[in-house]
């Protein structure tokens, strides 16, 4: 039998709400019906911390704190929404446009995009920084699936969920800094790949369309991600 | 070994030395054996034999001795006398000369400040000692503090008497070293590590090299005393591969330890074990932060991740373990060995003891200090330092690497300890402390550093994998006189945004350089952006062309 | 806000549009206000427009529309000039607003480009022109990298419901919120 739960009290945005203990703050706050925008962040998943926009800030802490790996505390106080943070959120998301080349008119993703409708959500309607415009390539080696490295967004939701849910590992990252890549096995093309299963996992969590299924056209991208609860439960009971 | 062997060993080890007349000490640590100190021990071993006093005369190899722009060093007889910039011809009279006067145009007095003004304990044995013989550590002391501690002190007692020293972390951000000890210790699970972090990566820094590469047995006495105090058998050296020389010392080093049981099983006739293993780092600078250089030794990508929980509560393999840097450890015995109020006696309110200092660049006497927390900053540049060359002007002092900042001439006379120099908008760093004149140009050495954070970014978080390289192209543009004020305002934004939403130190903190020598030197930039000019004329500046 | 002259009674405001680097899908979707373009001009002065017979941008306009990205020499020069003399500045559409699709050839460079264009897919007397067609940067910019944007509105074309608000809400006095009524590529 597991040990009774503790029940943590906190406030986001100055209203008590109640958790358990093991919860994140972005756990919380949606179940209390508050949005925090995240992009790297996919529920199930191992979570990563590295595309900074769920940063919060927490009473008392120095820092800012990204909630999708923060674990509540006791008397924890939370803001979710500033408009230091707003701020901050919307130059983090110009500085991932500018990272590779989002043309959204000629995606596959069009409409179907978790960082195009980011940029809606946020208010961002023009980017800043002067964009970086690398040569990135594009891999269709593979089958069924193709790979466009100029909309990725280095979330490695598919490096995670190849890991942690497929568990074949095909994906990682390669490089550092800028330079980084998602890649596969040993930096072969897709196609050539002796871990792939052909399972289609990081095609549906990628959240734009730099993973896609070949023969879809600008906008016909779609994605199933019902599976990855399921799955997640299945892996855990084998443990 | 016992403590009464240990006692022995001091005794044979004193009387060997003292059964030569003459000792020759040559510096081959990685600063002289850049100018062939190598070559200059073989042809004074090669003199001493075909003169045959190897009996009278103890020629060695010892660790850095800190002035090493005067390279190769040689001393004689415990540094009475001096020698600098020997070449390997002047071996006959070096020998020649024992027994009468020193040979006076290689002489290098060692009464000068750079010597006499120095405080050293994390290099005490430094340049005095041979650091690939354990019993010359020995008989300096060495392991003494490791024999008291498992002898007559609970794990509790050192961690109170670390506390007591006030030490602080001496890889940069200064943490309380007994909190941190503390905390590892009340970290539930039996199962702990310690890890020393010895992937010094700032571009000019060499103060961990040095202790590696002079004294490395200090390092393993240090994290053996740290297992025992926080419960841990197993340690760790996290060491960067572009550091062979020290990696050999230290494998050498360990493997006389664990013969001299000092590591090991049932250390000393104890029940305390603790095994020391190195672990080498392919060159990535972001290892040097904790959590990523716990990935590293994990055998993962070496990425970074949110604290807390920190390691001391969740670290290598989720284990509570202990990192603490080089110098750090390097501290350890010698405050066991001298007490607690002795190196709390050193030093500021809160910043107790010494530190060691890479001093670079424009300054006479470049080499490695060690000098009492509390010393201004002109001391160090000008007294010890013997000021800057070729008769031009201090511009300023960069300290903490690519996570420091410039601090400029007036706020020379300001004391060297952790707060001043976060006051100024630097940060102590790992030692690093890089002199400046007029002819550095400022944007030119923000955008040097902003060059290294970029490459070095892990990639894992978005404001510092893609920030540092618009601050880098923004740098750039300013430097080649393409810039415009609008540029140096999104520079600035850039600044605020990777400092405060990065994942790690090295994000929050690779602004630094360019925020401190725009509080500093705003001029220079806006004469790079405004006039089109470089003032220290270091930055290619194309004329303008009229369409 | 508005002013200017008008020879016949009070002064309406002056209204123009522009293209650039783009491919006038955002002028047909303005076209697509069908009978409101009528109530538009009944409030404003088309004063400038590849609609229009007009060749020379006026001395003053309170809003100019303009579509398409900076990618000649010749967008440069006037993109300054209109933006000089005009109020309100709309960057209207994503090639406007981000260069959209003219930046794809933005990692190759623009000799590249040139060389792939008039070199490799031409059979009969390739070269590259040095006359008559400007001179292509070698970067293809958004507009407010090179002059300064009042609003800007994204879509691969903004609908033309979205451009209707727009006009009005400026010809209003009032700066429109684009929040919730277009985004990029839509």
């Amino acid at each position: 039998m597991k040990p009774a739960e503790q029940v943590t009290v906190l406030k986001i945005n100055g209203d008590e709400v109640s958790a358990h203990a093991d919860q994140t703050i972005l756990d919380v706050a949606r179940e209390n019906g508050i949005e925090i925008p995240t992009l790297c962040y996919l529920e199930n998943l191992t979570e990563v911390g590295g595309c900074r926009l769920c940063l919060v800030e927490i009473k008392g802490a120095a820092k800012l704190q990204p909630a999708c790996v923060t674990r509540v505390r006791e008397g924890m106080e939370v803001a979710t929404h500033s408009s230091r943070l707003d701020t901050y959120r919307r130059k983090i998301l110009e500085l991932i446009f500018t990272e590779r080349n989002h043309i959204c008119s000629v995606c596959v993703a069009n409409g179907n995009c978790d960082l195009q409708d980011m940029a809606a959500a946020l208010g961002m309607d023009h980017v800043t920084y002067p964009y970086l415009n690398p040569s990135v390539p594009v891999d269709l080696s593979h089958e069924l699936f193709g790979i466009d490295q100029n909309r990725c967004i280095l979330c490695t939701r598919c490096v995670r969920v190849c890991a942690e849910i497929e568990g074949a590992h095909t994906w990682d990252v390669r490089n550092s800094g800028i330079n980084s890549r998602v890649f596969t096995d040993f930096n072969e093309p897709w196609g050539e790949s002796q871990t792939c299963t052909n399972c289609g996992k990081c095609v549906n969590v990628c959240p734009t369309g730099a993973l896609f299924k070949k023969g879809k056209a600008v906008g016909e991208r779609t994605r199933q991600i019902d599976f990855l609860p399921y799955l997640k439960t299945m892996r855990e009971e084998l443990k | 070994m016992t403590r009464e062997e240990l006692d022995a060993a001091v005794v044979t080890e004193q009387e060997r030395s003292q059964s030569f007349r003459h000792h020759v000490d040559v510096c081959i640590a990685a600063g002289c054996l850049s100018s062939q100190s190598e070559v200059v021990l073989n042809s004074l071993r090669t003199e001493i034999r075909e003169r045959g006093l190897e009996k009278e005369c103890a020629l060695r190899g010892v660790g850095c001795m800190g002035l090493c722009k005067a390279g190769p060093l040689v001393a004689l007889d415990g540094q009475a006398v001096m020698y600098q910039t020997v070449a390997p011809a002047d071996a006959p009279e070096i020998i020649e000369s024992l027994d009468t006067a020193p040979v006076e145009r290689l002489v290098c007095p060692v009464n000068m400040p750079f010597f006499n003004r120095q405080t050293r304990i994390a290099l005490e044995n430094s340049g005095q000692i041979d650091p690939e013989r354990i019993e010359e550590y020995i008989a300096r002391g060495g392991y003494s503090a490791l024999a008291e501690a498992l002898a007559e002190l609970t794990p509790a007692q050192v961690v109170e008497r670390i506390t007591a020293s006030g030490l602080r972390g001496r890889g940069g951000a200064g943490y309380p070293t007994g909190l941190k000890w503390s905390t590892v210790v009340k970290a539930p699970g039996s199962q702990k590590y310690v890890i020393c972090n010895a992937d010094e990566g700032d571009p000019g820094a060499f103060m961990d090299r040095s202790v590696l590469e002079s004294d490395p047995h200090r390092l393993l006495e240090g994290m053996a005393i740290a297992g025992y105090a926080v419960g841990a058998e197993q340690g760790y050296i996290y060491v960067r591969a572009e550091y062979p020389l020290a990696i050999k010392r230290l494998k050498t080093a360990i493997r006389q330890a664990v013969r001299a049981d000092v590591l090991g099983t049932t250390i000393m006739g104890s029940r305390f074990n603790f095994q020391v293993d190195l672990r080498i780092g392919a060159g990535a600078f972001v290892c040097g932060e904790e959590t990523a250089l716990i990935a590293s030794i994990e055998g993962g990508r070496g990425l970074p991740r949110l604290r807390p929980p920190y390691p001391a509560e969740y670290g290598l393999w989720g284990k509570p373990t202990l990192i603490n840097n080089v110098e750090t450890f390097a501290s350890v015995p010698v405050i066991l060995r001298k007490g607690s109020e002795w190196f709390a006696g050193i030093g500021t309110g809160k910043s107790k003891g010494t530190k060691v200092f890479a001093l670079a660049g424009a300054v006479q006497n470049t080499g490695l200090v060690e000098v009492p927390m509390g010393i201004t900053l002109r001391e160090i540049v000008f007294d010890i330092g013997g000021g800057i060359p070729g008769g031009k002007r201090f511009k300023a002092v960069q300290t903490g690497g690519p996570s420091g900042g410039c601090i400029p001439e007036a706020y020379l006379d300001q004391p060297v300890d952790f707060e001043t120099l976060a006051q100024l908008g630097s940060i102590m760093g790992s030692g690093g402390m890089i002199v400046m004149d007029e002819t550095s140009c400022m944007v030119d050495v923000a955008r040097y550093f902003m060059d290294f954070c970029r490459t070095e970014s892990c990639g894992k978080c978005v404001p510092c994998r893609v920030g540092t390289v618009h601050m880098h192209n923004l740098l750039t543009k300013i430097s080649e006189g393409q810039a415009t004020l609008d540029d140096l305002a999104m520079l600035e934004e850039l600044c605020d945004l990777v400092r405060h939403t990065s994942l790690c130190g090295l994000g929050q903190s690779a602004p630094n350089p360019v925020m401190s020598t725009l509080r500093y030197f705003r001029d220079e930039y806006l004469a790079h952006i405004q006039d089109k000019r470089c003032p220290a004329g270091v930055c290619h500046i194309a004329p303008e062309v009229t369409a | 806000m508005m002013n200017g002259e008008s020879r016949n009674g009070p002064a309406k405001p002056r209204l123009a549009t522009v293209w650039l680097d783009g491919c006038s899908g955002c002028h047909m979707s303005f076209l697509d206000l069908d009978d409101k373009l009528v109530d538009i001009c009944l409030r404003a002065d088309l004063v400038y427009s590849p609609l229009v017979d007009t060749k020379t941008f006026p001395d003053f306009v309170d809003v100019t529309l303009v579509e398409g990205a900076v990618s000649s020499q010749e967008d440069l020069e006037k993109i300054k000039h209109i933006r000089d003399h005009t109020k309100f500045l709309v960057a209207l559409g994503d090639c406007a607003v981000t260069a959209n699709v003219p930046s794809m050839r933005n990692p190759f460079g623009a000799n590249a480009i040139l060389r792939r264009a008039y070199i490799e897919n031409v059979t009969l007397n390739p070269r590259v022109p040095d006359r008559v067609v400007p001179p292509l940067l070698n970067r293809s910019s958004p507009v407010h990298t090179v002059v300064k944007v009042d609003v800007f509105v994204p879509g691969c074309p903004p609908s033309a419901e979205t451009i209707g608000y727009v006009v009005n809400e400026l010809l209003d006095g009032r700066m429109p919120d684009l929040s919730g009524r277009t985004r990029f590529g839509a």
